[in-house]
């Protein structure tokens, strides 16, 4: 099956998730985004790169911090941007995502950035695009359902890379509910293909899909056994939107299980790093003297995002 | 109007006939020879099937026939000469006059035989039962739920005892309410891998469970539509070595595809049931190729806009009635069936099922007959299909099998 | 005459002579900014040559190309760094060969987003000619003709001696 990411030449044209993307594609984005965080610290932070492109953002779910990254990313790379929210209420008058696609590409649009509650949503427009022999446009999965969020797995790649250089000496350990989570999904795949030797899941059974020792990942429910001699911590936000009953019974026995307390914390190697996609649950999946401790690398995980997504974006569009 | 057909391999597997370069002879509507042409017959037409299998016209065991002109074209140019249709178009079919009106509708048109399934409760609802008399007396063949499970155990229970009374059929789809109201995929490795909701096989096992003990209390002749599963089919198996009145099918695409199928969130793969993993297919294949379940279409004619969707907000279903034939022969030359076992499964099997005189070609029999040329390939495309659904996995595939001549009743309703 | 590979001049001989004609405009304490990665290694040489104390700039053009459309973004990029202030700075930009003059055009935009600097001159070993642009050396280089599809590569031994070589002659 060809992988809709790649054009014939093998070179990315559409991000749409981590898994698929052979390890040389990887790497060229996170060097990519190294160039980027350097134009970041100027005075001047923007690079002509997509001067007279645009780029619309098209969240069908809403997420204004993410939305607000791509577009200081695009802006920096200085693209137009247009931010459309499509609310339910649109999609209610009968315009399907295809329609809504096709009416957009006549608008002169160059790069799509796509969120979207349902899992494979940017694939169905990338597969489009192609049919209507529009390999012009390009398509950034920034969040699909369950299914990835490649953005957010790159720039934690960047972060692990950044803080730890090398992939293949590392046990990493994600946290938290994994079942319903496109960013764990996206680190997996990426830290998989990037050589980790060691990824762990840990969280209670009703939070972590079957199968995942299919993915190459070792599963954990107790928490302390589980962050042993851990080198990189990448703790889940317990995402009250997508549950639908039964899996919990409350964030205080989640906290106590599965928290991330400097207590736990202690269990990984002492100089081991603690990541979240954010926003954080405090006290629910994260201490507050954790998250403000000097472990914690949050907000640089921000600052990389923005270089990151510069990254993804200027290779897929001079593809 | 006296046919002569002739010159081809003539198969039907219930009376275990299996002749090449033999002729079927019809009159009035029925088959009046096999091999040897009846004392002072003479032909007013003859239909040469050199290179082609004559066969009992397909008895499909499920197809939603949702324009029933386009439908019913469909239905023949496959082959297919009798549609059992589940009771859940718009309105369902609660009322005995309804029931009548879409029998006389199919015999206005007069292609493929339309055997309707009345509801089991009103409205499809699963709380109150549908005049069950009344329907059959219209031309409901069964009862059934469509694909709507009933929740409440003990309308069920009433309900096959209702049944049962009468010596009625109920037709069930094995899906337990609860734990597949919001999967949409299986429950296996790709749909971990996906981020795709998913549908635990339990939630057909549960349901076979609590059917099959229903089926031992009431003595309710139930038949299963549509199994997903290698645990579910065992399930099944078990109970039918135990004597009780139960029989199964299976939708000819569980056959032949798998969750693997997805690929990069193809929304022609989505069913209900889903396709499950390749334990299960192989489980489903080799109870097939036994005899233990019958084959059919789960025709289910969906427009574009409602495919061309994110997969979890694509309607499930595929076109089926012109695949069903060459779709079959493609599952029996890989699971190393016989040319006549495999066509047991979608004509003497369902017949069988259907407890009506049809699926054959003895002397006597209706003559709803398929003509076909095993051998010849044509590629599926939106113009080469009569249905008003060109949703399937398979668009662009080429098929072998191709259908040449369809009889009903002994007329010729269909040629290539 | 069109240059053959078996008459290749010593670069780093090239570099001497080019430190010398710099040499004269030391009063204006310029900053030197190699251009990767046959500038950033000459820019080396003639920071050494010439007894500059700041650190050599080291630009990526990348980003500042006017061939993104055409051929997508380099799949090596590294990232620039300018470890000093541009604003009022004489700046010599450094690069190995001069062909159509785009690198420097695209050099000298990436260096004005970092400040105004009082001048740019551009000093390089070969000058291929071929312009496209308005552009010219500031210093003299090595004037050569190449043969049509030949190119003109600045490398590095392991010894970390600078040496030519002709492409496709």
């Amino acid at each position: 099956m060809h992988n809709p990411q790649l054009n014939n030449k093998g070179e990315l044209t559409h991000l749409l998730s981590t898994e698929g993307l052979p390890a040389a594609i990887l790497t060229q984005i996170l060097d990519t985004a190294a160039s980027f965080m350097e134009v970041s610290s100027r005075d001047v932070k923007k690079v002509p790169l997509l001067r007279g492109k645009s780029v619309f953002n098209l969240f069908f779910e809403n997420s204004t911090r993410t939305r607000t990254t791509f577009e200081i990313a695009a802006k920096r790379l200085s693209a137009d941007v247009i931010n459309l929210d499509i609310t339910r209420s649109s999609t209610a008058k009968g315009e399907t995502l295809l329609d809504t696609i096709d009416n957009l590409c006549a608008m002169d649009a160059n790069l799509f950035v796509v969120r979207h509650a349902s899992s494979g949503a940017p694939y169905l427009i990338a597969e489009h695009l192609h049919k209507i022999g529009r390999d012009d446009i390009h398509v950034v999965n920034a969040g699909d359902g369950r299914h990835a969020h490649p953005t957010q797995g790159l720039l934690d790649m960047y972060t692990i890379r950044h803080y730890k250089k090398d992939f293949t000496q590392l046990r990493v350990a994600i946290v938290g509910d994994i079942l319903h989570s496109r960013v764990a999904r996206s680190d997996i795949h990426a830290l998989t293909t990037l050589g980790v030797p060691e990824v762990r899941a840990i969280g209670p059974e009703t939070l972590l899909p079957k199968y995942l020792d299919k993915l190459g990942v070792h599963v954990y429910h107790d928490m302390a056994e589980g962050l042993r001699d851990c080198d990189v911590v990448i703790m889940l936000r317990l995402q009250n939107e997508r549950m639908n009953g039964a899996l919990l019974p409350s964030a205080g026995e989640y906290f106590r299980h599965y928290g991330l307390t400097p207590h736990m914390l202690a269990m990984a190697k002492p100089d081991a790093i603690v990541m979240h996609p954010g926003p954080m649950n405090r006290g629910v999946e994260i201490h507050s003297a954790v998250a403000d401790g000097p472990q914690a690398v949050i907000l640089p995980q921000v600052t990389f995002g923005i270089a990151v997504r510069m990254a993804v974006m200027s290779i897929v569009a001079g593809n | 109007m006296n046919i002569e057909i002739s010159n081809g391999r003539v198969i039907c597997p219930k009376n275990g006939v299996d002749r090449d370069n033999a002729s079927v002879y019809i009159a009035h509507g029925r088959i009046v020879g096999l091999g040897e042409a009846p004392k002072g017959f003479v032909a007013t037409q003859k239909v040469d099937a050199s290179g082609c299998v004559v066969s009992p016209g397909l008895i499909d065991l499920g197809a939603r026939l949702n324009s029933i002109e386009a439908e019913l074209a469909a239905a023949v140019a496959g082959g297919v000469t009798s549609v059992v249709v589940p009771p859940d178009a718009d309105p369902p079919l609660d009322e005995p006059e309804l029931a009548d009106r879409r029998v006389h509708r199919g015999e206005e048109i007069g292609k493929a035989r339309v055997l309707p399934l009345g509801a089991l409760t009103l409205g499809l609802k699963g709380e109150r039962l549908a005049e069950l008399a009344g329907l059959k007396k219209a031309g409901c063949v069964a009862f059934s739920q469509a694909s709507r499970p009933v929740v409440d155990t003990e309308a069920l229970l009433r309900a096959m005892e209702y049944a049962a009374t009468f010596g009625f059929a109920v037709w069930l789809q094995p899906q337990d309410h609860w734990l597949s109201r919001s999967g949409i995929a299986h429950e296996g490795e790709v749909a971990s891998r996906l981020g795709l909701a998913g549908i635990p096989v339990a939630a057909e096992t549960i349901a076979v469970g609590s059917i099959i003990q229903l089926v031992r209390d009431t003595g309710c002749r139930v038949h299963l539509t549509r199994i997903s599963s290698a645990a579910g089919m065992s399930l099944i198996q078990r109970a039918a070595k135990e004597g009780l009145p139960i029989s199964c099918d299976v939708g000819i695409h569980h056959l032949l595809l798998t969750e693997n199928d997805i690929g990069y969130f193809n929304p022609h793969a989505r069913f209900v049931p889903p396709l499950r993993a390749q334990g299960d297919r192989q489980a489903l294949s080799d109870v097939a190729a036994a005899g233990g379940a019958a084959i059919c279409s789960d025709h289910t004619p969906v427009g574009a806009d409602d495919k061309l969707l994110p997969f979890g907000e694509a309607k499930p279903g595929a076109t089926g009635l012109e695949v069903l034939l060459p779709l079959t022969l493609k599952w029996a030359e890989a699971a190393g069936v016989s040319l006549p076992a495999a066509l047991a499964r979608i004509t003497s099997a369902p017949a069988e099922i259907l407890g009506v005189d049809g699926g054959s070609l003895a002397v006597g029999a209706p003559a709803d007959i398929c003509v076909f040329d095993p051998q010849a390939s044509w590629q599926l495309a939106p113009e080469a299909l009569r249905s008003r659904g060109k949703n399937s996995p398979w668009m662009g595939y080429m098929m072998t099998g191709k259908v040449m001549h369809t009889l009903v009743d002994g007329r010729i309703v269909y040629s290539t | 005459m069109t240059l053959l590979p078996d008459s290749l001049p010593d670069a780093e001989a090239q570099c001497l002579q080019l430190a010398e004609a710099i040499r004269p405009s030391l009063s204006k304490n310029p900053a030197l900014v190699g251009i990767f990665s046959g500038g950033v290694w000459i820019a080396e040489r003639l920071r050494a040559l010439l007894g500059l104390s700041d650190d050599i700039g080291m630009i990526d053009v990348s980003f500042y190309r006017d061939d993104f459309a055409e051929k997508g973004l380099h799949p090596q990029c590294r990232p620039t760094t300018i470890p000093f202030d541009v604003q009022d700075r004489h700046i010599i930009l450094v690069d190995d060969v001069l062909y159509t003059g785009r690198t420097t055009r695209a050099a000298i935009n990436e260096l004005f987003d970092y400040g105004r600097p009082a001048s740019v001159q551009l000093a390089v070993l070969a000058d291929r000619g071929g312009r496209e642009l308005p552009i010219d050396k500031s210093f003299p280089a090595w004037d050569v003709t190449l043969a049509e599809g030949a190119n003109l590569v600045l490398e590095r031994n392991p010894q970390g001696l600078l040496a030519w070589r002709l492409e496709n002659a």
